[in-house]
C-alpha cells in the first residue's frame, strides 16, 4: 500500500478533524490476485470511496481469436480463468459446436462434465486456501494447494498439461480416459476430502476466521441488479446455477444440489464454496458410475455394428458419418494420454473432428484431415450466424457468444467473464467498510486477471 | 448422421415478444434456439425496460453486453444485449444496429447498474458512445491509446507502448 495523500480540512464546527486518505492497494499488492489496483478513499479506517482500476493483464484475447481459425482458439481459452480452465475449453467449444449445429456423443459429454467438476474443485479450493492464507492461516492453504495438486495430477494425466491443457476440441475431446482413471482419480478426491475436513476444521468455528469473515454483505436485490451470480449470487440467496436452470451435457441425468446463503456475506460465500465442492465430487462419482462405456461403433441409423463390418463399409467409401472405436498401433508420447485412442469421445464428422495424433503422424489420411482443420484457410466453416452458450464457471455465468461469417475462423468471439462483473460492483460493495475488510471481501470475488482482462 | 443433431429452431418467446413491443421489433429471427430481436438504438432503453418490467417476459437480469463490428457490412456496428429471465429460466438476446457515423446508443446503466462496466468496455473497444453514461472512460485499454483496438480495421500487429519503439 502506497500513502498517496493526506487531505487535511480545516477543523470546523460540524466536522472537528477531517482527514481523508487515499490509498492504492495493488495493480502490486500480496492481497490482490493478479494485477489490479483498488483506489481507496478512507475516513479513519472506513472506506468512503473507492475505485476499481483494471485492464493490467489484457492480452487481447478477443481480437487474438479473431485472426486464428476455430479450432486454434482453445490454447487462449486455457488462459482466461487458469485455475479452471478445463470448463472454459468446454464452454468454447460448446458454442461452437451450437453453431455447427451438431451433438457431441454421449461419453464425450459425460467427460466433459467430469472433467469442469475437477476444475470447479479446484478453483474452489485455490479461492478459499487463498483467502484462508490472506487473513492468516497458512497451514489451511497449504492444505487445500496438497489437495489440488492431487487433482492437478489427475488433470495431467488426462490432458498432458497442468493448466494450459487445451483438452477440448470442436465435436469432442482430445483422447478417452487412461485406464485405471477412475481409481486415482477417486483416491485424489479422497485427499480433498481430508484436506477440506482439515480446513473446516480449522476455519469454520475459528473466531479469529469468522469475525473477519462476516462482513461485505450484500443481498439477493444488490447481486441481481448487478448481474452478480455463481457461488456470490448463491450466497446472497440468488437462487442461479446454469447446470440447473439451463442444463447442458448430463447435468439433468445427476443429482446435485445447489447450496443457497442466507446472509450473502464472506462467510457465507465459504460456506457455499465448501459445500459446492463437496456436490461436485458428488458429481464426479456419478460420473464415474454413469459413464458409458467405450464401445460405441454405431452406424447412420445409430445401430452398434462390427469393426469388421465397419472396414467393408470404409473399403466402399460409406465413411461419413461413422463412429470408430478401434486402437491404433503407434508411439503413445504423440498424444501425452499414452492410450489407445477411441472415437468415442468425438462426433463422427472428420469435417469438424481433429483426428487422433496417432492418425495424423501415422497415416496420410490422418495428416491431411487434420491439415484440413488446422492450417490457416483450411479450417473448419460453421455457417453463417451467431450463439450464445453458457456454462457454470467456477464464479457464475461463463458465457461464450461466437459469431461466424461462414468463414474458417470466428467473426467475434466474446466472453462474459463472471468474476468482471463482481468486480464491477466492487465499489459499492466496498463502500462504507473497515480498511481490513478489503482483503476477505476481495478474496471471495476470487478474481481472476486472465478472465477479468481477458 | 449419427450424434448428429440440429438443435431446434423453434420459435417459443418471438410471439409474445412482438405482441408487447409492436412495432419497435423491426426484425426476428431465432438460430439455433437462440431468440433474438432488432431494435432501434434510440428504442432501446423502452424496450429493455419493457422486457424486464413485463410479468409474462420477466427478463430481470441483463446478463451481457457486447458490440460486434460487421465492417464493411452497414449498418457497421451492433451492440448486443443478452437477457436472462431467473424465473422463467429463458433467454432472449436484443440487439441494436450502429451506424458508422458518430456511432452512439442510450445508457442502459440505469435500468441496470451492471451494464456499467460492459458499456465502458464496449466504448473502449469499439469507440460506441453510450449517451447518459456516468463515467464513459476507457477500461482495459490505458487513456494514451489511440483507436479502439477491437475494430475490424484495427492492425492486429498495431503496437502502442508507452515507452520503448512503436510501429
Amino acid at each position: 500500500m502506497a500513502l498517496v495523500e493526506v487531505d487535511k480540512t480545516p477543523a470546523t464546527a460540524d466536522a472537528p478533524e477531517q482527514r481523508r486518505m487515499m490509498l492504492h492497494m495493488g495493480p502490486s499488492h500480496p492481497a490482490m490476485h493478479g494485477i489490479v489496483q483498488i483506489d481507496v478513499e478512507l475516513d479513519g479506517e472506513t472506506i468512503t470511496n473507492v475505485q476499481v482500476e483494471i485492464g493490467y493483464l489484457h492480452r487481447c484475447f478477443e481480437k487474438m481469436s479473431e485472426t486464428v481459425v476455430w479450432n486454434n482458439v482453445f490454447p487462449y481459452t486455457d488462459r482466461l480463468n487458469y485455475v479452471s480452465p478445463l470448463i472454459n475449453n468446454v464452454g468454447y467449444a460448446m458454442a461452437v459446436e451450437k453453431l455447427l449445429g451438431i451433438e457431441t456423443t454421449e461419453r464425450c459429454q459425460w467427460i466433459r462434465m467430469l472433467v469442469s467438476e475437477v476444475s470447479r474443485i479446484t478453483d474452489h479450493l485455490t479461492c478459499v486456501g487463498a483467502s484462508a492464507m490472506e487473513l492468516g492461516s497458512l497451514t489451511v492453504f497449504l492444505a487445500f494447494v496438497e489437495a489440488r495438486e492431487a487433482l492437478w495430477e489427475c488433470v495431467e494425466e488426462l490432458t498432458g498439461a497442468r493448466l494450459t491443457i487445451s483438452y477440448v476440441r470442436v465435436g469432442g475431446v482430445k483422447g478417452d480416459l487412461p485406464p485405471g482413471f477412475a481409481g486415482r482419480l477417486r483416491a485424489a478426491m479422497k485427499i480433498v476430502r481430508e484436506k477440506m475436513a482439515l480446513g473446516d476444521k480449522l476455519l469454520t468455528r475459528n473466531r479469529i476466521f469468522v469475525d473477519r469473515m462476516e462482513t461485505g454483505p450484500t443481498d439477493r436485490a444488490f447481486c441481481h441488479r448487478w448481474g452478480i451470480n455463481g457461488p456470490w449470487g448463491r450466497s446472497a440467496g440468488l437462487d442461479y446455477d446454469v447446470r440447473r436452470d439451463f442444463p447442458y451435457l448430463r447435468y439433468e441425468d445427476v443429482d446435485f444440489d445447489v447450496p443457497i446463503g442466507t446472509r450473502g456475506d464472506n462467510y457465507d460465500r465459504y460456506l457455499v464454496r465448501m459445500e459446492e465442492m463437496r456436490q461436485s465430487m458428488r458429481i464426479i462419482e456419478q460420473c464415474l458410475e454413469k459413464m458409458p462405456a467405450g464401445e460405441l461403433n454405431v452406424d447412420f441409423e445409430g445401430k452398434v455394428i462390427k469393426a469388421s463390418d465397419m472396414r467393408d463399409l470404409g473399403n466402399a467409401g460409406l465413411t461419413a458419418g461413422l463412429v470408430m472405436d478401434y486402437s491404433v498401433a503407434a508411439d503413445p508420447t504423440l498424444n501425452g494420454a499414452g492410450k489407445d485412442i477411441v472415437w468415442t469421445v468425438r462426433v463422427g464428422d472428420r469435417e469438424v473432428s481433429l483426428p487422433p495424433k496417432e492418425e495424423v503422424y501415422g497415416s496420410i489420411e490422418g495428416l491431411i484431415n487434420h491439415f484440413k482443420l488446422v492450417m490457416s484457410g483450411h479450417g473448419i466453416r460453421p455457417p453463417a450466424g451467431e450463439a450464445y452458450h453458457a456454462v457454470e464457471g467456477g464464479n457464475g455465468e461463463l458465457g461464450f457468444y461466437v459469431v461466424s461469417t461462414g468463414e474458417d475462423r470466428p467473426w467475434r468471439v466474446r466472453v462474459r467473464p463472471p468474476c468482471f462483473v463482481i468486480m464491477s460492483a466492487l465499489h459499492e460493495i466496498l463502500r462504507g467498510l473497515m480498511i481490513a475488510d478489503i482483503v476477505p471481501t476481495f478474496g471471495a470475488v476470487n478474481m481472476i486477471g486472465g478472465e477479468l482482462d481477458r | 448422421m449419427p450424434n448428429t443433431t440440429a438443435l431446434p429452431s423453434v420459435e417459443r418467446l418471438l410471439p409474445q415478444v412482438r405482441e408487447l413491443l409492436g412495432p419497435k421489433v423491426l426484425a426476428s429471427h431465432c438460430h439455433r434456439g437462440d431468440e433474438t430481436i432488432l431494435v432501434a438504438p434510440g428504442e432501446i432503453v423502452s424496450v429493455l425496460a419493457a422486457l424486464r418490467d413485463d410479468k409474462g417476459l420477466d427478463f430481470d437480469t441483463l446478463m451481457d453486453l457486447c458490440a460486434v463490428d460487421h465492417l464493411p457490412r452497414r449498418p457497421r456496428f451492433e451492440v448486443v444485449y443478452h437477457l436472462v429471465s431467473l424465473a422463467k429460466r429463458q433467454r432472449l438476446r436484443v440487439k441494436v444496429p450502429v451506424e458508422e457515423k458518430s456511432p452512439s446508443v442510450p445508457t442502459v446503466s440505469g435500468l441496470w447498474p451492471g451494464a456499467d462496466w460492459f458499456e465502458r468496455e464496449a466504448w473502449d473497444m469499439y469507440g460506441i458512445v453510450f449517451e447518459g453514461h456516468p463515467d464513459l472512460r476507457r477500461l482495459l485499454m490505458y487513456e494514451q491509446f489511440e483507436g479502439h483496438p477491437l475494430r475490424r480495421d484495427y492492425p492486429v500487429n498495431r503496437r502502442q507502448p508507452l515507452i520503448g519503439p512503436r510501429n
